[in-house]
């Protein structure tokens, strides 16, 4: 079965692949494009370690076929920095201690980041049932609460 | 002479003996002792016991010294996760 | 909410107890810190498992020669290429490890003993060709009866996992095989005697299911080996080297011939202190003389890497009615899985460790059953039997009509008790953290509707071990540190915070990595809660071994005797009658003559850290049950522990919280299913329920400082301690909303509904 070929855009940069039909989205981000940032913890669409942005809307790269990203525009946890500068959300998970193995790290950004485009001004309820699809079995989840919360204020202006 | 507990199993490669004084001022010493005496308890000794001196846990120190009064607890080694 | 109590107060320190980014922050925050899927080699093969679908069968024959004909496919492994091993103990490091069966469960020999138990292994030049191939070996089962439950498989006629396993620990031993494979005794003074002076007498059966450590990054390594047999692993592990340790035994190799890299780790909590992949991947890579990277999908991690033990305990506990404990007895039966080693032993020492008790007796069973080798996890054994003693504490509180913080502060071991396991404990602060529970506002909040509140206390040993750690001044001043114990928490910026309080200089000047097997002596594992102890041991004298270098580098140059000379506030400096007659020297400095006075200056402790001192908790829970559907939902918890001495204290928070929420999870949700088949039913993160950020609150914490006296900065280790109190804790809270006291966790809606309507037909429920 010959590959399929695909183009896109992750993080702003046109890209091209070739992959078979049933690589997901996630297997072509992490061994053909060499973007190791979103994680596979489970391929079930369960733990949210392989959260990415897919014109703009939050999905479970796992849960995706390589071939449904033809002209989609997909962001990953690589294209969340800007430059040297950080993500507020960067930087307050740094402050906050948010991450201890930082193996859910990745997912947990891109998810938060999804979450304040479409929230700037989340309750901690918001953000909990929000990050609901992101597993942490390192933190208990407090300070990835108050890293977002934190993140959203000084994105707010507060 | 040092006090010595067993703790656990190994009273049963010394016929149920539980405790004991013992002329001894290491570890090293003091397995070498201990091991004279019941020789079925020597390599229990060697590997997969911890020795308190004291309250103090030991873990793998041979050359650990024991005082002439010192309370000797010898325990299973112990890890964790 | 978090907060400190310290024994010292004031704050002498410029780092330690601080709260700097973390030197590998940036990294994991951004995507470019590598865990162990992330390596790639050049020219790998994928490496695939082949798993036997029968709980528990003999292998006849296994037929491989069509995989190997499948292009693409490089090497098949079987049992065949795994030398057997004799059956002894073996000291691998600090654990004594019987390799004979550490090779049947890396790769099946007689038999399968577990759904989900490794029998070949292939590896090819895609996956998809890897998976292809393990669908044409071919294995001839012989089916047998399994056994899955822990009092079924003890049972005389169940089925027999080993024909030789004779019970060990007991007088005389018995002249047939069985499933226990140990039964261990711990104990003082005369419990019958004791319990005939008792007012009060609780005693209670409880149940503990299996349940996975649960970390979200699969096991993942990817192993090289060349023409000349030297071999490299990159791997993510909480010990490298046990990985080499035990790679070079199994596959009969040098063990200098190995390398192995820690890649970063995504978890471990125990359940990688241990070998799958790694001696597969390696025959595989020998055998197809190409690289082979395997990583485990998460059913593969269910079914077939560690759980800890699902157990069955009673506990049986007497006071008078002055509120002394006069006996305390506790019968263990855990769980080991395939191979006898489940963590019963560690059990029966800690389930009274926190009490002053003149009169304890624990016996404990070691069993097997066609279920996967336990592994380590968190405190391992811990949690469980503390689960029974805290919950039945508070029962007996309660009959005696005491304050359960009371109750604990009249029976509560302090300096200077015999531990229930034996010695007599050192400073440690138990009594410490009861009374912060006690002054804390939670204890006094009013509880609302059908809420409850429960606390429950908890311990560890902490251990030390081999460590050993280098650490090089560079040409410019600025310094290399270098350690072996995997990060999997904030390591770096602890080992970073304790050199530059040492050397009086900014944590950015010196640079934290974790170093292969190739770069540094032997290290211990992360694990036991070491990592901060040890290698921050090995820290501070190394960065005392480059003080002094550096002190008789410049007494040289001074033309003064060695012990004139002296490091203070980051600079080499003529001491006493001496001071003001040479300009003092910046490590700078001094990095800069080292070539010239007798070369690089660097410092290199190799040690076995002893000294390790216990951690002890008290936690407080509230629950709220929902009275139609059982869910039991936790509103607030705090969790208040000695730390010793907390380098830094968000790492040291966040181990309480992370421990806090593994128990919460053990407590209410999560459990291996099985069917009567002996198979795995929930072998994912759908049906294997594990807390999620909506089931939990604010975990709040009070870090309690005690210091350890035998380490440099006073510390403790505090990573298992806090999984320990968190089931009873809930158990104690649930009671006291409910009027129902659970003994079978998890206290899942379900179990819970059907708990409360039969109090309700009785008119014990309280909703």
């Amino acid at each position: 079965m010959a590959k399929h070929h695909v183009a896109a855009t992750v993080n702003g940069d046109a890209v091209e692949f070739l992959c078979e039909t049933e690589e997901t989205l996630l297997d072509v981000l992490r061994d053909q494009l060499g973007l190791t940032g979103t994680k596979e913890g489970c391929s079930t669409g369960d733990c949210g370690a392989c959260s990415v942005t897919v014109d703009g809307r939050l999905v479970c790269s796992c849960l995706m076929l390589g071939v449904e990203a033809n002209g989609k525009a997909i962001g990953t946890i690589e294209g969340m920095a800007q430059g040297e500068e950080l993500h507020p959300l960067q930087r307050k998970f740094l402050e906050h201690a948010a991450l201890q193995c930082g193996v859910c790290t990745p997912g947990f950004l891109v998810a938060s980041k999804a979450l304040l485009e479409k929230n700037a001004n989340p309750t901690e309820t918001e953000v909990r049932y929000w990050l609901a699809g992101n597993l942490c079995r390192c933190t208990g989840y407090d300070k990835i609460v108050r890293a977002v919360l934190d993140a959203a204020a000084e994105m707010r202006g507060a | 002479m040092a006090h010595v507990t067993l703790i656990g199993n190994l009273r049963q490669f010394t016929g149920g003996v539980a405790e004991l004084d013992v002329e001894a001022a290491s570890v090293r010493q003091l397995f070498t002792r201990l091991g004279e005496k019941f020789p079925g308890l020597l390599p229990h000794l060697e590997q997969g016991s911890a020795v308190a001196i004291d309250g103090q846990i030991y873990q793998d120190a041979l050359f650990q010294q024991i005082g002439p009064d010192s309370e000797v607890h010898i325990l299973p080694q112990i890890a964790g996760g | 909410m978090q907060e400190k109590v310290k024994d010292a107060p004031g704050s002498e320190f410029t780092w330690v107890g601080t709260r700097p980014v973390r030197p590998d922050g940036v990294d994991k925050v951004t995507g470019r810190a590598r865990f162990g899927a992330d390596m790639a080699m050049q020219g790998q093969l994928v490496g695939k498992v082949l798993r036997s679908p029968h709980p528990h069968a003999r292998i006849r024959a296994i037929d491989t020669s069509a995989a190997e004909k499948l292009p693409g496919v490089k090497a098949v492994v079987t049992r065949e290429d795994f030398q057997d091993q004799p059956s002894e103990f073996i000291p691998a490091g600090e654990m004594m490890i019987n390799y004979r069966d550490v090779v049947r469960n890396v790769m099946a020999r007689e038999k399968a003993l577990y759904e989900g138990h490794a029998v070949a292994a292939v590896a090819a030049t895609s996956a998809a060709i890897a998976k292809q191939a393990l669908k044409l070996i071919k294995v001839d089962y012989e089916v047998l009866p399994h056994v899955i439950d822990v009092v079924e498989a003890m049972q005389p006629g169940a089925p027999l996992l080993h024909e030789d396993m004779i019970t060990a620990g007991v007088e005389p031993a018995p002249k047939t095989p069985s499933n226990v494979a140990k039964r261990i005794e711990f104990g003082a003074g005369d419990v019958e005697a004791g319990f005939k002076q008792a007012d009060v007498i609780v005693e209670r059966a409880f149940t503990t299911k299996p349940v996975h450590q649960g970390y979200i990054e699969p096991h993942a390594c990817v192993a090289s080996v060349s023409e000349d047999g030297q071999a490299d692993v990159w791997v993510t592990t909480q010990g490298h080297w046990i990985v080499r340790a035990h790679c070079a035994r199994l596959l009969g190799w040098d063990v200098g011939k190995i390398r192995v890299t820690s890649s970063e780790i995504g978890g471990g909590f125990g359940g990688k202190t241990v070998v799958y992949l790694e001696p597969l991947a390696l025959a595989l890579a020998k055998k197809s003389r190409r690289p082979v990277k395997m990583v485990m999908t998460r059913e593969e991690v269910f079914r077939a890497s560690g759980p800890t033990s699902g157990a069955h305990v009673r506990v049986k506990i007497g006071a008078r009615k002055d509120g002394r404990i006069v006996a305390a007895e506790a019968e263990l039966k855990y769980q080991a899985g395939a191979f006898a080693g489940s963590p019963v032993q560690p059990g029966a020492m800690c389930a009274y460790a926190p009490y002053d008790l003149e009169n304890v007796k624990v016996v404990g069973y070691d069993v097997v059953t066609n279920r996967p080798k336990v592994a380590a996890y968190r405190a391992p054994g811990g949690p469980i039997s503390e689960f029974a003693v805290e919950s039945a504490l508070d029962e007996l509180a309660g009959k005696l009509g005491m304050d359960p913080i009371e109750f604990r502060l009249k029976n509560a071991a302090k300096q200077g008790t015999k531990a229930a396991y034996g010695p007599k404990f050192g400073p440690i602060g138990l009594v410490e953290t009861l009374e912060a529970a006690k002054s804390h506002a939670h204890w006094r909040t009013p509880l609302g509707k059908n809420q409850g509140r429960g606390l429950a206390c908890g311990f560890w040993f902490n251990i030390g071990g081999e460590t050993s750690v280098s650490l090089s001044l560079n040409e410019d001043g600025t310094l290399s540190l270098t350690a072996g114990t995997p990060d999997i928490g904030g390591l770096r910026a602890s080992l970073c915070m304790m050199a530059a309080e040492e050397l009086s200089i900014p944590m950015d000047k010196i640079r934290v990595q974790i170093g292969d097997t190739g770069q540094l002596g032997y290290n211990f594992l992360t694990g036991g809660s070491r990592a901060t102890f040890s290698s921050g041991m090995a820290t501070v004298e190394a960065a005392r071994e480059v003080m002094k270098e550096a002190c008789k580098r410049a007494a040289k140059l001074w033309e003064l005797p060695e012990d004139a000379v002296e490091y203070k506030d980051g600079a080499v400096r003529p001491a006493g009658p001496n001071a003001g007659k040479h300009a003092p020297m910046s490590l700078k400095e001094i990095a800069g003559i080292a070539g010239k006075t007798g070369g690089p200056i660097a410092g290199y402790a190799r040690i076995n850290a002893h000294g390790a001192a216990p951690s002890f908790a008290t936690h407080i829970a509230d629950v709220e049950v929902d009275p139609e559907t059982g869910k039991v939902t936790v509103v607030r918890y705090t969790a208040i522990q000695d730390a010793g001495r907390a380098i830094h204290p968000s790492y040291v928070e966040g181990q309480y919280q992370g421990g806090v929420a593994q128990g919460i999870g053990w407590a209410l949700n999560e459990e291996y299913i099985y069917g009567a088949d002996g198979k795995l039913q929930n072998p994912g993160f759908l049906d294997y329920r594990v807390p999620v950020a909506s089931d939990l609150p604010m975990i709040d914490t009070v870090i309690v400082e005690v210091p350890n006296p035998r380490h440099p900065y006073g510390v403790r280790g505090v990573g298992e301690t806090p999984i320990c109190p968190p089931m009873a804790a809930l158990a104690n809270a649930v009671a006291a909303a409910t009027g129902v006291r659970f003994t079978d966790l998890p206290m899942s809606p379900p179990k819970v509904l059907k708990a409360l309507d039969e109090a309700r037909a009785k008119g014990t429920a309280r909703l």
